[in-house]
């Protein structure tokens, strides 16, 4: 099992679940978050003086999916979020030692 | 705490008693010459006489009723200003000092129209012997001996014009001034700094005589009279305090801090242009057909000075601004307004698009040269706009400019500035000594609306931000 984590851009996120939905990806979480990578946010002016956006507005996805299911999720998320532009996100991938369904107990994939 | 409502109690009873004292006294005087209060009736016929005939309503019955209809009906509109000040302060600072500035805008109306009552009004329209100040009609006391209905009407239109000024001095104070202080500011400018300024200029327009009106001083609705007496009073204020933290870096440039809401600030500069309408047009305290052309002044000019700092933002800043281009219309609206009388529609076009150039400029030169903060730019708009608006009425002055005509513009700009400056100083420093001027940095960083009021604008409707920028 892996755990995809997955920092897009806000306005690409339907896409993204949709197109994930289609290769049977069943849940994700999804947070709001703020942060910068080589671009380094940006500057804007008000009245005359500058203000930098230092931390741009991002969407981070997370998913745990089996390991068959890896690779295609990965090339999803790259396709379906992708404009070409900087700004587009990043993909991380971790191993998940073990997945617990809350309700009934089960573990494993089958829990996932 | 205790101890300033315990002042303010004080304060009420005072005037409350000095106005009863006022007004017995000119009982006493009133009642004594009764063949002259007939006389006086036979020759005001537009009071309808109680008995069963009416006498036929003349011409100048109607004219008169017009005249209070119209002068009343802008004094109105001309208090709607007041929510549009309101609206742009808040609109151009952050969320958390929301509700203060709330308050601020509506006490300054609350005690400034008390203080005008009784003491300003008297000093700026009252008999003025030295041409400096007046010195009756305190209180209404001249309503009591003349029993004239006029002057409510008159005081109606006046009133709102000092709240005008009082209010002006907000925005620039805005997101660090103690609520207390700012109280007892707002009533010594409507009882003192404004009123005698105001005599100088417009004393005449009632029982007055000032040393400016009689050099010919040109300011119909108050360029100079309202406007730069505020913004001058506002950088008396904005300097007194200091900047807000986190306005200048360590090296000294200045950040930007946006403001929490530009649609409610848009709101606040249609309702200015709105009650600019009553403002101008208003000042004719006449229903005559000058109106017209007074309205279509005051409406070019603010439309040309919208149009002059879009197009200055723009360049500058390679973005057409919000703010500056909202500020470019009131700019546009402050210059128009001491010639809206007196220039052609043309030069109303011309010195409202310079009016908006001249603002963006100004915010820019006074925040960076200068290092003052002025959040909302009221010191540019009112103060540099007013006596630029002062200087273009003698300028473009539609029967010929001569070189005395704008000679006498210039001393009435530099007195306003000397008079308003030098006062409002005066006064922020004494308030600083007592009372205290500026809340604590625990407290400018946390919001005055916790600090001062004890609540938020928006509990439910986000995180209450306590970063200082």
């Amino acid at each position: 099992m892996k755990k995809i984590e997955a920092i897009i851009k806000p306005f690409k996120l339907d896409e993204v679940k949709d197109a994930l939905n289609k290769i049977g990806v069943q849940g994700m979480t999804v947070t709001e978050v703020k942060g910068f990578g080589r671009q380094k946010g940006h500057v804007e002016l008000y009245r005359g003086a500058e203000y930098d956006i230092t931390f741009v507005p991002k969407i981070k996805i997370e998913i745990v999916v089996a390991e068959t299911l890896v690779e295609k999720t990965i090339e999803t998320i790259e396709a379906a979020a992708k404009t070409g532009k900087v700004g587009d996100g990043k993909i991380f991938i971790y191993s998940v030692n073990e997945v617990v369904r809350i309700r009934t107990g089960e573990k494993g994939n089958s829990a996932i | 705490m205790k101890r300033l409502v315990s002042v303010l109690i004080l304060m009420f009873w005072l005037i409350a008693t000095a106005g009863a004292v006022f007004a017995e006294e000119a009982k006493v005087e009133a009642p004594t010459p009764t063949p002259m209060a007939t006389a006086t009736e036979q020759a005001a016929p537009a009071q309808p006489a109680p008995t069963a005939e009416k006498p036929p309503i003349k011409a100048d019955d109607v004219q008169k009723n017009a005249n209070f209809v119209w002068t009343l009906v802008a004094a109105f509109l001309v208090f709607f200003m007041q929510a549009g000040f309101a609206m742009v302060e808040t609109g151009f600072t952050r969320a958390k000092n929301a509700v203060n500035i709330m308050m601020k805008n509506l006490m300054d109306f609350a005690m400034g129209s008390l203080a005008y009552w009784a003491i300003g009004f008297g000093i700026m329209f009252g008999v003025s012997a030295t041409g400096w100040f007046g010195t009756d009609g305190f209180f209404f006391s001249d309503f009591v001996k003349e029993k004239d209905p006029w002057l409510f009407a008159f005081w109606m239109f006046q009133v709102v014009f000092a709240a005008t000024a009082a209010t002006i001095v907000s925005g620039a104070m805005a997101e660090r001034t103690k609520f207390a202080s700012y109280l007892i500011y707002s009533a010594v400018v409507s009882a003192l700094i404004y009123p005698v300024f105001g005599s100088w200029a417009w004393g005449g327009l009632f029982h007055g005589k000032g040393w400016l009106e009689k050099l010919g001083f040109v300011d119909f609705a108050g360029s100079t009279v309202v406007h730069s007496i505020g913004g001058w009073i506002a950088l008396a204020g904005a300097i007194a305090l200091g900047p807000r933290i986190g306005k200048f870096g360590k090296d000294g440039k200045p950040k930007a801090i946006p403001g929490h809401n530009i649609p409610l600030a848009a709101l606040g500069v249609f309702i200015l242009w709105f009650g600019w309408f009553g403002f101008n047009p208003g000042s004719t305290t006449a229903a005559i057909p000058d109106i017209a052309k007074i309205a279509v002044n005051t409406n070019l000019a603010a439309a040309a000075g919208t149009i002059g700092a879009l197009m200055i933002s723009w360049i500058m800043f390679k973005k057409p601004d919000a703010s500056m281009t909202l500020n470019g219309s009131l700019a546009g609206l402050v210059a128009i307004t001491a010639g809206c009388n007196n220039v052609m529609p043309t030069s109303a076009v011309i010195l409202g698009f310079i009016a908006g150039i001249l603002v963006v400029l100004s915010v820019v030169f006074i925040e960076k040269v200068f290092k003052v903060d002025d959040p909302v730019g009221a010191v540019s708009v009112h103060g540099v706009c007013g006596a630029w608006g002062t200087l273009a009425a003698g300028l473009f002055n539609a029967e010929g400019a001569s070189m005395q005509i704008i000679g006498v513009q210039v001393l009435g700009i530099v007195a306003a500035f000397l008079w308003a400056f030098t006062t409002g100083y005066i006064l922020f420093k004494m308030l600083k000594v007592t009372v205290g001027l500026r809340v604590t940095p625990e407290e400018e960083l946390e919001g005055l609306d916790i600090g001062e009021h004890g609540n938020i604008a928006y509990p439910d409707f986000q995180v209450h931000q306590s970063k200082g920028v």
